[in-house]
Order: structure tokens, then C-alpha cells, then sequence
């Protein structure tokens, strides 16, 4: 699932850890007791619509195995293989979970409580390779030496490429995070190790397995990386039994992935049960103190310097290195700019399509109250544990099934997928801007004897447009990026930039598939950072009164 | 000041209400449930043209929600509502906010972020009228050098003095304000109100504004009409309130209060304070009567020892500055056991607990049929 390694990570981060299980608190009304109110009927009906559709490819899958008949999909699950798969993926996932946090924890650190020189150069050039499609990472490192392969290659690329993930988050908590419980703690006689270890790793606590989440979610999705590395998961043999036409082994193997999915995010929702961040108030003025690194500053910088010369600069670095050697083999594709047009109409449809879907879920969730909308939001909540490859071949089966192939392989199709793929990350996008709008400032407007429409444009549209677009962009910026889901739904003769680079690659054309990868490195890489900028500066903008 | 004083001269609140019934606001039996959980009870309200009346109740009272309803944000579920002699709300009617010529000032000011306080005060006015009223009101509310200013860079005084120019700026028929004052600093918040109570006196506007804070209900407002459990207990001019409450609950809601046992004879109250005149006169309570008498801490003061007073000693002082709060127990110069009683006093050095002192009450007093279980 490379929609959670892109550019959007930055959002995608911060919902999950304010957000899947509880509405964030900058949403909440303060001062004002929350009456029950479900909201009108239409704009219920018209979430219950989207939560339907964003739902629909596990129905599919469902359906698809209950076709394949229960004992013979049972059978296909109890194979030496699947134990095979089972461990390959929990080994992964383990490890490369504990490593992301222990380097994303600790240069969160580095980075917002000590006096680390540079710290604000640091900031970005950390989160900066999670622009940089997984893929492309393993690319750069597969291309350079045959040694990085298998689980220590997997391990390798993919800790480079989604420590990000953690970093984002703990990073976000420790800023906002109270440093007075750290004085607290000092003047009640603990040392700065127990300190750090009680109250400074105690704050990052949710931030840190949110993170982890995203972490193990990545990884059960990812397909394109492990298969340069010729590591096999779950989703690569997925892939490879639905090219070779065994559906119902592919269905039966998706199953068992999406159930690992939802176990670890419910595993994650019921660990952050148990405790409360305390933040305080968000529009204080507050010293952070800052450590002295004094002696340690070096090998911090060392260290940091390292991570990102591995992270970034192996990656650009080779894929530099192949452009400027230029193309041994010249081989058939499509011209850069039409594979570029094509990226850019199905990711902006994508992106408007699912940014308009998230409106009225984001609405209900931040204006109204009840169980219903509790239910419907964090049912969409779901499609985070479903891999993009999953969805692609959940809906090439519905066209297949119901709709005869009539739009498999198609635009609609393949954006439909995109949108459903990206909805938690649109959701999160739209859910903070229309939080920018409060219900109050438009009953204001009212009373000043202005209509319902007249409101919306001059109240709601300047407020809530920055956010949406911001949204819109989150999403624009994962499809472009995408590359399991597009390889299975791209229309017949079509190349986007993501499918050519792969085409390139996978015939060891390293020299025409690098210009591609720079360009999506481009691509992702600059908007991200504004966008990183947008959503730290939204809190303070929605304490504001 | 013993039994010459009179209704009259206090205030009777049907004078206020009957002369203008038509033109200000009228709320009739007014229904409000969220759910199963009615927030109104059958409001009944007047609020005279051109008054400020504040509505006080504690949270959960339904004050925000009757403002709400005013402000034509809510429907009633039954009940109706008329403003400048318009009925906005009954049976098969409802008139939309935008419509209604309500001025809203919302707790938080919510004034809008991405526009300046010009634009902020401008916003429900026609264009054409825009450059003129805005400077008047820029004028009246003292922020013309504030108008180029956006809402993040204005204090929060400022912020309420925007919200409230935006509000009368379309010569609203009524002017709403909920809790205007409750984020304000202490220090600021008695300030800021009198500057509001001024624009809102200048500017003639008929008022309501809904508090929980008794200073500010008494200070500003003509009518104080007081809301419990869904309905309005008591409506009137701030000293009728003040000093008729209608019963115990409400004495003390609206300010400090002494609450003793006494008893009626030949027409006056008697109580370990001594007798005191009746404030509804001699006739309305039977001979002999057990009743529970209203004492303002204000209304006693420290004797000179003379006889008749009472002997007490100081127990508490709560310092406020400008004056103090004393509580003084009585039950031992008296043999009998007796509320703890608290008086206000300026330059109050004597009164340091353990001191003794001498209580003389003056004044009229509230009284009521004391409760038949003694509790």
C-alpha cells in the first residue's frame, strides 16, 4: 500500500494518531456541552452512501470467497505456504516496526528537545524520504549491489524509506506535550534517564504506536519493493497468483491479509485505550527546555547524518547515477510526458472524487453527535487495514462477477480505486478544514441576515477551501505515487509513470527508468513539504477563536 | 424606613411589562426538549423595547438554548416567540434567522478569522451602505484604529467590542449576547462590560443577553429574569429581584444571603437580630406565623453595644478589598443555636476572628413561611 509512504504520510501520521479511533480534540466545541444531534437525514444518507462505497471491496472479497465455497478457500488457507507467508510477514513486520521506532523516536528527540545545532535543517531533511516512493528506494538500493536482497534487503530498504512514520508523529506529541511534567519529575528526585524513560517516552507513548501502525500497515501492503527484492509476503504472492489466473488462491490469500490488518489495528486502537496524553493548552506560551548535548553533539550529528545520507541520498543518489550513464538497452514505452498526462488525470480525479466523498462523512463527524455517526466514520476507518492490491482485485472481481468486465481495465475503475484507497487520508485532510469552520460563525452570519448560500461562499468557502485543497493534494500526491493497484487496473495500452518505471526496471533498463523515478521523487518531494507545513500549523490556526 | 416602605417604590415588575408588550420580544409558554431531556419547560418572558434584560441561571439552566431559539437557530417544539411585534415562532410559523433582524454576539466573539475588523463589522450590511455605518460603528465602539486589523491581533476586550459593532451594525430589532464576558479576564471583564452596557444604552437597541454571573445580571440589565429548570422563575427589575426573591433558592442564587428562623409579631419580623419591618408590609402574614427571614449581609452592620443588639463572635474574614465578608457566629451569646451570620463591612481591622462584636440590622426584609418540616 504505497499510499501510506508518500508525501501524505505527514497527514496520514497525524490522523492516526489523533484520529482513526476518537475525533481529534482540536474538533471538539469548547465550553459548550455537546447536545445530541444526529444531523439531518440527508447529509446521514449521503455518509452512509460513502461509507457503503468505501466498504464495498471487502464485501466483494467476502462474496468472492464465499463463491470459491468455504472448505476449499479453508484448505487453500492451510498450506505449508501460507505458514511460509505468515512468518515471512510477522518477522518483517516485527522488526522493522522496532527499528522505525527506535530511530524515530530518538531523532524526534534529537530533533525537538535538545539543542542539537541545526535543528530546523534536520527537521526536513528526516521526514524528506518518505516522499520517495518504496519502490524507488528499493530500486536505488537493488540496483547497486546484488547483496541487498532478501529479509536483511527488506529490512534495510524499508526502515530507510518509513521511519518517517514514527518520526512525524512523536515528534508532533513531544512539541505539544507539557515540558513542565519533565520539571515535575526532575523535582521529585528522578534522574534524566528515569525521567526520559517515565515522562518523555510516556508522553510519545500513543504517538509512537500510532506510528507503528502505520509502520506494519505499510508493510503488509507494499508489493513493489519486495519484489526487487525478491522477498516474498503475503501481497507478492497474491500478485503473482492473480497474474497467473488463480483467483480463488488470490482471494483466499487476501483474506488472511486483511485479517492481519484488522487485528493490528484493533491491537493498536485497544493499547491506546489505556491511558491519556494530557496536552495543554494549545495557545500557551510555553519554554520548551531544550537538553545540553555538549560532548554527545558530534556523534548525534554523525548519527543523523548517516540516516539521511543512507535514507535520502542513496536513493537520489543512484538513481542520479543511471539517468547520467544513460540507457544501455533502448526499450519500447511511452513518451515521459504522456505517461506524466496520464498520471496526473486519474490522480486528480482520484483526488476530487474522494475529497468530495470525505465532505459529508467530515461534516457529520465534526458538527454532529450520535452512535450512528460513530459507527459510520470509523467504518471508513476500515479501508486502512485493505492493501490497494486487495481493493484492485476485490473490484476487477465485481466487474467480472456482476458488471461483465464492462469496467475493468478502465479510467473510472481504476480511479474509483485510487479514491477508496486514499479515503482516510482525504478524510483526515477534510475533517481538520472543516473543524476551521465552526458552526457558530456561520449562525453569526445568518443573524446578520444573510442566506444560506451567501453564508457558504462568504463564510464557509474562504475558512474551509485551504484545507480541502490541502486534502486534495494528500490524495493527488499518493496516486501519483501508486503503483500495485495501478499495475492490475491501468486501461490496456496505457502507461502512467509509476507502470512505465516498473516496465523499465523489471527489464533492468535502469537507464530509462531513472529519469521516471527522479520525476516522481519531484513530484512528491517539494508539494509534500508545504503540505508537512500546512497540517503543523494547524492547530494553533483552529485554537484561534 | 420601617413600614413606609412600599412595593411602589422598589418596582413592580408588571409596570415594566405591560406598557410594551408589543413592541419589544414576548415568549409564551416556549417547549424545548434535546431528546428525552426537556431544556424548557414553558418559558414565559417580556422583554420591553429598549431594555436590557439579562437571563440568569446556572449551567444547564437552558439560557443558551432560549437564546438560540430567539436567534432563530433552533425551533421551539411549542410555544411563541414575537419580536418587534413580528411573530417569528408559533404554531406552523418559523421565520429563519436570516430574516429575523437578530443581532448575535456569540461567547467567543467568533468573529471571522479571515477578515478584518472593518469586513468583520460590514459583513450583513448592502454594499452601498458598507463605508458609512462601518464608520460610525468603528467610531461608537472606539476601534477605528483598529480596522485594519484581523481578530488573531486583537485582545480580547477588543475582540467583543467586534462582535458587538457587527451585531447592531444592521440596526438589529434585538440584540442577543451569550456569556459576552465569561473568557475575559477578571480584571477586564468589569471594563469591557461597562463599555458595552454604554454602546448598548447609546444605541437603544432592546437587549438580551444570558449570564450566570449575578454582578453582572444586577449591573447591567434593566430586567433580570432568572431561569430554573426550564422556566423563569422570577422576572424583574435587578433590585426587585434583589430583594423580593421568591423564595430561599433564589435569595441565594442572586447574591449572599442570610436565611434565619423568625417570627411574625405585631407585623414584624423577630429574629435573633431583632425585629425588622416587613418588606411586603405587615398585612400579608398571620400573627404568630414561624417564617424564614432574608437578611442581606449589607443590611447589618456592627453596633456600639447598645441594648437590644446582639452579642457575636468572628469566626471568618474574607478579605475582598474594597471591603470584606464576615461571618460571625452567634449561638453563643444567645444560648440557643443560630445560623453563622455573614455581614459586609468596609474597614473591617476590628473584626479579626476570635473578636466579639455587637450586630444591629436595618431595614426592611423578605420573609417566608418557614418549611413545616423544619430542614
Amino acid at each position: 500500500m504505497t499510499q501510506l509512504t508518500g508525501p501524505e504520510s505527514t497527514a496520514t501520521a497525524y490522523g492516526a494518531v489523533g484520529d482513526p479511533v476518537g475525533p481529534v480534540s482540536l474538533t471538539r466545541h469548547i465550553g459548550r456541552p455537546r447536545r445530541r444531534d444526529r444531523g439531518p437525514v440527508g447529509l446521514l444518507a449521503a455518509a452512509a452512501a460513502v461509507a457503503v462505497v468505501v466498504i464495498l471491496p471487502l464485501v466483494f472479497l467476502l462474496v468472492e470467497a464465499q463463491g470459491a465455497g468455504l472448505s476449499n478457500v479453508a484448505h487453500l488457507i492451510w498450506r505449508p505456504l501460507t505458514r511460509q507467508l505468515l512468518w515471512n510477514t510477522v518477522r518483517l513486520a516485527v522488526v522493522v516496526a522496532l527499528l522505525c521506532a527506535v530511530i524515530g523516536t530518538g531523532t524526534a528527540w534529537l530533533v525537538e528537545r535538545t539543542d542539537l545545532p541545526g535543528r530546523k535543517v534536520w527537521a526536513v531533511l528526516v521526514v524528506v524520504p518518505l516522499a520517495i516512493p518504496d519502490f524507488v528506494v528499493s530500486f536505488g538500493w537493488a540496483s547497486l549491489s546484488t547483496s541487498v536482497e532478501g529479509f536483511r534487503g527488506a529490512v534495510l530498504v524499508m526502515t530507510l524509506a518509513i521511519y518517517p512514520l514514527v518520526y512525524l508523529p512523536v515528534a508532533s506529541s513531544l512539541r505539544n506535550a507539557d515540558p513542565a511534567q519533565e520539571e515535575v519529575a526532575r523535582s521529585l528526585g528522578a534522574g534524566r534517564l528515569r525521567t526520559f524513560w517515565r515522562i518523555t517516552l510516556g508522553q510519545a507513548r500513543v504517538a509512537i504506536g500510532g506510528g507503528c501502525l502505520l509502520v506494519v500497515l505499510v508493510l503488509l501492503a507494499e508489493y513493489g519493493a519486495f519484489e526487487i527484492l525478491g522477498y516474498q509476503t503475503f501481497t507478492t504472492e497474491i500478485f503473482t497468483e492473480f497474474n497467473s489466473f488463480s483467483v480463488n488462491v488470490a482471494c483466499a490469500l487476501s483474506l488472511v491479509l486483511v485479517a492481519i490488518g484488522l487485528v493490528v489495528l484493533a491491537a493498536e486502537a485497544s493499547s491506546r485505550g489505556r491511558g491519556r496524553v494530557s496536552r495543554s493548552d494549545p495557545m500557551a506560551q510555553r519554554v520548551t527546555i531544550r537538553h545540553h548535548l555538549g560532548p554527545w553533539t558530534v556523534p548525534a550529528l554523525l548519527a543523523l547524518t548517516a540516516l539521511v545520507g543512507l535514507a535520502l541520498g542513496v536513493p537520489v543518489g543512484s538513481a542520479i547515477y543511471w539517468w547520467v550513464s544513460g540507457a544501455q538497452h533502448v526499450l519500447q514505452g511511452v513518451s515521459m510526458a504522456g505517461a506524466a498526462w496520464h498520471t496526473a488525470v486519474y490522480s486528480a480525479c482520484a483526488a476530487a472524487l474522494s475529497t468530495v466523498m470525505a465532505v459529508p462523512v467530515a461534516v457529520l463527524a465534526v458538527r454532529h453527535d450520535g452512535r450512528l455517526r460513530h459507527l459510520l466514520e470509523r467504518s471508513t476507518y476500515l479501508v486502512l487495514a485493505v492493501p490497494g492490491l486487495v481493493i484492485a482485485l476485490s473490484l476487477s472481481y465485481f466487474s467480472s462477477r456482476y458488471a461483465d468486465d464492462l469496467w475493468y481495465q478502465t479510467a473510472p475503475m481504476l480511479v474509483v480505486a485510487y479514491a477508496i484507497m486514499f479515503f482516510p487520508l482525504a478524510l483526515v485532510g477534510v475533517r481538520a478544514s472543516v473543524a476551521q469552520a465552526p458552526r457558530g460563525l456561520e449562525d453569526v452570519a445568518r443573524s446578520l441576515g444573510q442566506g444560506r448560500l451567501v453564508v457558504l461562499w462568504r463564510v464557509t468557502r474562504p475558512l474551509v477551501g485551504p484545507g480541502l485543497a490541502a486534502a486534495f493534494c494528500l490524495v493527488f500526491l499518493s496516486a501519483v505515487t501508486e503503483l500495485t493497484a495501478t499495475l492490475i487496473l491501468v486501461p490496456t495500452g496505457v502507461q502512467t509513470l509509476a507502470t512505465q518505471f516498473w516496465r523499465y526496471q523489471q527489464n533492468l533498463a535502469y537507464g530509462q527508468a531513472a529519469p521516471f523515478a527522479l520525476v516522481m521523487i519531484a513530484v512528491a518531494a517539494i508539494p509534500s513539504y508545504v503540505l508537512g507545513r500546512f497540517f503543523d500549523r494547524l492547530p494553533a490556526r483552529a485554537a484561534a477563536p | 424606613m420601617t413600614e413606609t416602605v412600599t412595593s411602589g417604590q422598589i418596582g413592580d415588575p408588571s409596570s415594566l411589562a405591560g406598557a410594551t408588550a408589543t413592541t419589544g420580544v414576548t415568549v409564551t409558554a416556549l417547549y424545548k426538549a434535546f431528546g428525552d431531556h426537556p431544556v424548557l419547560a414553558g418559558v414565559d418572558l417580556v422583554v420591553p423595547e429598549g431594555s436590557i434584560t439579562a437571563i440568569l441561571g446556572p449551567s444547564g439552566s437552558g439560557k443558551t438554548t432560549l437564546l438560540r431559539l430567539l436567534a432563530g437557530f433552533t425551533h421551539p417544539d411549542q410555544g411563541t416567540i414575537t419580536i418587534g411585534g413580528r411573530l417569528v415562532d408559533g404554531p406552523g410559523r418559523h421565520l429563519r434567522s436570516q430574516a429575523r433582524q437578530v443581532g448575535y454576539v456569540p461567547q467567543e466573539g467568533s468573529l471571522f478569522p479571515h477578515l478584518d475588523v472593518k469586513a468583520n463589522i460590514g459583513f450583513g450590511l448592502p454594499r452601498s451602505q458598507r463605508r458609512k455605518r462601518v464608520g460610525e460603528l468603528l467610531e461608537t465602539t472606539e476601534l477605528t484604529e483598529l480596522a485594519g486589523r484581523y481578530p488573531h491581533q486583537l485582545s480580547g476586550g477588543q475582540q467583543q467590542r467586534v462582535a458587538l459593532a457587527r451585531a447592531l451594525a444592521p440596526n438589529p430589532s434585538l440584540v442577543l449576547l451569550d456569556e459576552p464576558f465569561s473568557s475575559l479576564d477578571a480584571t477586564l471583564r468589569s471594563a469591557v462590560r461597562m463599555e458595552v452596557t454604554h454602546i448598548l444604552r447609546r444605541a437603544g437597541t432592546t437587549t438580551v443577553i444570558v449570564t450566570h454571573d449575578q454582578d453582572e445580571a444586577l449591573s447591567m440589565a434593566d430586567q433580570v429574569a432568572v431561569l430554573r429548570h426550564g422556566q423563569v422563575a422570577q422576572a424583574g427589575p435587578p433590585r426587585y429581584v434583589y430583594d423580593r426573591p421568591l423564595d430561599a433558592d433564589l435569595a441565594r442564587f442572586v447574591g449572599e444571603a442570610n436565611l434565619l428562623p423568625g417570627t411574625i409579631r405585631s407585623g414584624r419580623a423577630h429574629t435573633v437580630l431583632g425585629p425588622l419591618p416587613l418588606i411586603d408590609g405587615p398585612a400579608m402574614h398571620a400573627e404568630g406565623t414561624t417564617v424564614v427571614v432574608l437578611i442581606r449581609p449589607e443590611q447589618i452592620h456592627v453596633g456600639a453595644g447598645q441594648t437590644g443588639e446582639t452579642t457575636g463572635t468572628v469566626t471568618g474574614h474574607d478579605y475582598h478589598g474594597h471591603d470584606a465578608l464576615v461571618t460571625i457566629d452567634t449561638s453563643q451569646h444567645n444560648g440557643t443555636p443560630g445560623p453563622a451570620i455573614s455581614i459586609r463591612c468596609v474597614g473591617s481591622d476590628a473584626l479579626t476572628p476570635g473578636a466579639t462584636v455587637a450586630l444591629r440590622a436595618a431595614g426592611p426584609v423578605m420573609v417566608w413561611p418557614a418549611p413545616t418540616n423544619s430542614g
